[in-house]
């Protein structure tokens, strides 16, 4: 068994609701510019705490998430760009 | 003449930036387009202590200089003095949230590089509070190098002080250098960051308000539920608290025609008054109070933060035709009315997404409708009992409006395939703290609509009931000649009926679907007005227009009729209101185009199956 504070790595559409993770990477590439720029205006950026808060009523799309102070809401795609480590 | 001042007012969304505008301000602004694009332009004066004018731009919402939407190049253009029909601003008032530091101190620095006076009003300290956070003004102001100035936007708190800044700020000399070093967004985050945090004093966590509050209202079970409880609140209110007004406006309207025509001697010019400028407009302000109600649920809905849940919530259904969680509101809204439906396309970011929500919102089953298939409905359906509850008139009333929905997902899906595809389509929000807006920013927000709704109806609308009337009055009747068949409209009507014979259309419907351009409703009128005037054997009111209908249409063209109605774009006010959301003819005229198309199609096709099925006698 892992310890905690070696989870593994996983994106951020995979993360469970209420796990706290820090952001390892963003696949920038799969984004289109606009939607990647948005990313970043939201500070998706390596090493920011973020927090999976509340998914949608249907097909658990889109996902509420918390990234330092703010609360946003993305799609599960978008989300799959995000790798994040889970943190205890 | 010295132009005044120009301050520009920027921030992040949901910083409270437009509340900070209104309390600067007041509640005399001016709202207009950018040219070439579809960004309000929201601009007001400030008035200082001595007297002096400034005048402040309300700049659109932007998380940075690089823009991710047609807002955020707008306020990148006027912010670099490039900017068609805006001059460069002298200096600049920055909003910021106060508990949202480390995120919108990255514009702010950004900002600040432009080299502009520039003052930040830390706002919304009273929610950071709230939620724990102490901050401290005097060190952020010397890290950034510019004033600081605490501010409760919402509740009028640190105004003064702010309109001091702006005062001190304009007085002191400037030799100003514009320059936009274009800069590293993941550099400028991380300076935001640090920055950020060296301006906190205490940090207490505590159990934010909001985040309670959205474990209720987007519960997957609980949250459609309340969502679903909303709408339909906002649906009665619509409906009943218009009822009598609406009535007061029919009656003013009513009344000025009856001065009119008691004063002005008859004539082409009276008619030209009374059943052109003041039937035609009346016939659309109408509406006025259910378009103000709508306005001031969606004004609460977007102020109180519930907007972007109700998307957040809608987003995946929206999703599965192409849309996003963000048109909801403004399709749901066309159910009274395609206008504010429209003109509430607004808070939709991505321009196709956007354009494709406008050219649907018309296929929603608005109010004026109503009065159409009730006519209809009464006379031609029968009113039998199918299952306990469910009657046969309101099961076709309800196929109808459900008609006009999968009309409208299926002209979503064909449109986001075909003209507009690709784009964004993304669906990318921040989700606000909840918080209760004050009643003066609604009450601004209504005004502002009014205004342009107004503006409409007295300018494009006045206009086309004018042609309208003419096409209807010109020439005269001489003695034993009927003014719908001499009249250009008469011959208009003549060909019309050539087109719309084969969908089982006869020339009363015709000449009605003229005048129902004006507004939908008013075909209703103008077929009573076809039968009354050329009846004679038969009273004008002593029949029943059911029964007059009865007499001369078949249950298949009756069906035809509805079918048409459910696509048709008969309405000048959404033309107008489409030409003015997209800046141009094109879209408004594909929208007619393919509209008029569809109705074609659905009334062709229900009056063919209808007449195969022995319902054409």
């Amino acid at each position: 068994m892992n310890a905690p504070f070696q989870l593994d790595v996983t994106s951020l559409d995979q993360l469970p609701v209420g796990t706290k993770a820090r952001v390892c990477s963003v696949d920038w590439a799969t984004l289109e510019e606009s939607e990647a720029c948005r990313l970043r205006h939201f500070g998706f950026d390596e090493g920011v705490a973020v927090e999976p808060l509340h998914l949608g009523p249907f097909g658990r799309d889109p996902i509420a998430i918390r990234v330092g102070r703010m609360t946003v809401a993305i799609r599960r795609r978008h989300a799959g760009a995000i790798r994040v480590q889970p943190i205890r | 003449m010295n132009p005044l001042p120009l301050v520009a007012v920027a921030g992040s969304p949901n910083a409270g930036k437009s509340a900070l505008f209104n309390a600067l301000t007041g509640a005399r602004q001016k709202v207009g387009n950018y040219p070439g694009v579809t960004v309000e332009r929201h601009s007001g004066r400030l008035t200082l202590a001595d007297g002096r004018p400034v005048e402040m731009v309300d700049l659109p919402g932007a998380y940075s200089l690089d823009p991710a939407s047609p807002d955020e190049a707008v306020t990148r253009d006027v912010l670099l003095g490039k900017q068609k029909g805006e001059r460069a601003p002298d200096a600049l008032v920055i909003v910021l949230d106060a508990s949202n530091l480390d995120n919108h101190l990255r514009f702010a620095l950004q900002l600040i590089e432009l080299g502009l006076p520039t003052i930040i009003a830390l706002n919304m300290v009273d929610l950071a509070r709230r939620d724990g956070l102490e901050l401290d003004p005097k060190r952020l102001s010397d890290r950034l190098g510019v004033p600081v100035v605490e501010t409760v936007a919402v509740r009028r708190r640190g105004i003064q002080e702010l309109q001091a800044a702006v005062d001190d700020m304009l007085s002191a000399p400037f030799c100003g250098v514009h320059k936009h070093v274009k800069s590293d967004l993941v550099h400028l985050q991380r300076r935001a960051r640090e920055i950020a945090s060296s301006a906190v004093i205490s940090e207490t966590p505590v159990r934010r308000w909001t985040h309670r509050l959205d474990s209720l209202l987007l519960h997957p079970v609980a949250g459609p539920i309340i969502l679903a409880l909303i709408m339909f609140v906002m649906f009665q209110a619509v409906f009943a608290w218009s009822v009598a007004p609406m009535a007061w406006i029919g009656d003013g309207v009513a009344l000025v025609s009856n001065v009119v025509s008691t004063t002005l001697p008859a004539g082409l010019f009276r008619s030209l008054i009374v059943d052109g400028a003041i039937a035609g407009v009346g016939a659309v302000i109408t509406f006025l109070p259910q378009i103000l109600i709508l306005f001031f649920f969606i004004l609460l809905l977007e102020g109180t933060g519930y907007m972007v849940r109700a998307a957040f919530l809608m987003d995946r259904l929206m999703h599965g035709v192409g849309l996003s969680g963000r048109a909801f509101i403004p399709l749901l809204s066309s159910f009274a009315c395609a206008v504010p439906g429209i003109m509430a396309t607004r808070t939709i970011d991505d321009p196709k997404d956007r354009l494709t929500t406008i050219l649907i919102a018309p296929l929603m089953t608005c109010s004026a409708r109503l009065p159409v298939y009730t006519l209809i409905i009464s006379a031609f359906i029968p009113n039998r009992r199918i299952v306990w509850g469910v009657g046969l008139q309101g099961l076709v009333m309800f196929g109808l409006y459900v008609a006009g929905v999968a009309g409208a997902l299926a002209a979503a899906l064909v449109l986001r395939r075909g003209v507009l595809k690709g784009g964004g389509g993304g669906f990318m929000m921040e989700l606000p703290k909840y918080q209760w807006p004050p009643l003066k920013d609604v009450a601004i927000g209504i005004l502002t609509r009014a205004q342009i709704f107004l503006k409409r109806a007295g300018t494009i609308i006045l206009g086309t009931t004018i042609i309208l009337w003419a096409l209807a009055s010109i020439p005269q009747a001489g003695p034993g000649q009927k003014q719908s068949e001499v009249s250009i409209a008469g011959h208009i009507a003549d060909g019309i009926e050539k087109l719309v014979k084969p969908i089982g259309f006869n020339h009363d419907i015709s000449l009605a679907l003229l005048p129902a351009m004006a507004a939908r409703e008013v075909s209703v009128s103008a077929i009573a007005t076809v039968y009354s005037i050329d009846s004679p054997d038969e009273k004008a009111g002593a029949t029943r227009l059911e029964d007059a209908l009865q007499h001369r249409w078949s249950l298949a063209t009756a069906l035809a009729f509805l079918a048409w109605f459910i696509f048709a774009p008969q309405c000048i006010s959404t033309i107008a209101v489409t030409r003015r959301e997209t800046n141009g003819w094109k879209w408004p005229l594909f929208m007619v185009t393919y509209l008029f198309a569809l109705a074609y199609l659905a009334a062709g096709a229900t009056y063919w199956i209808a007449v195969a099925a022995g319902l054409g006698g």
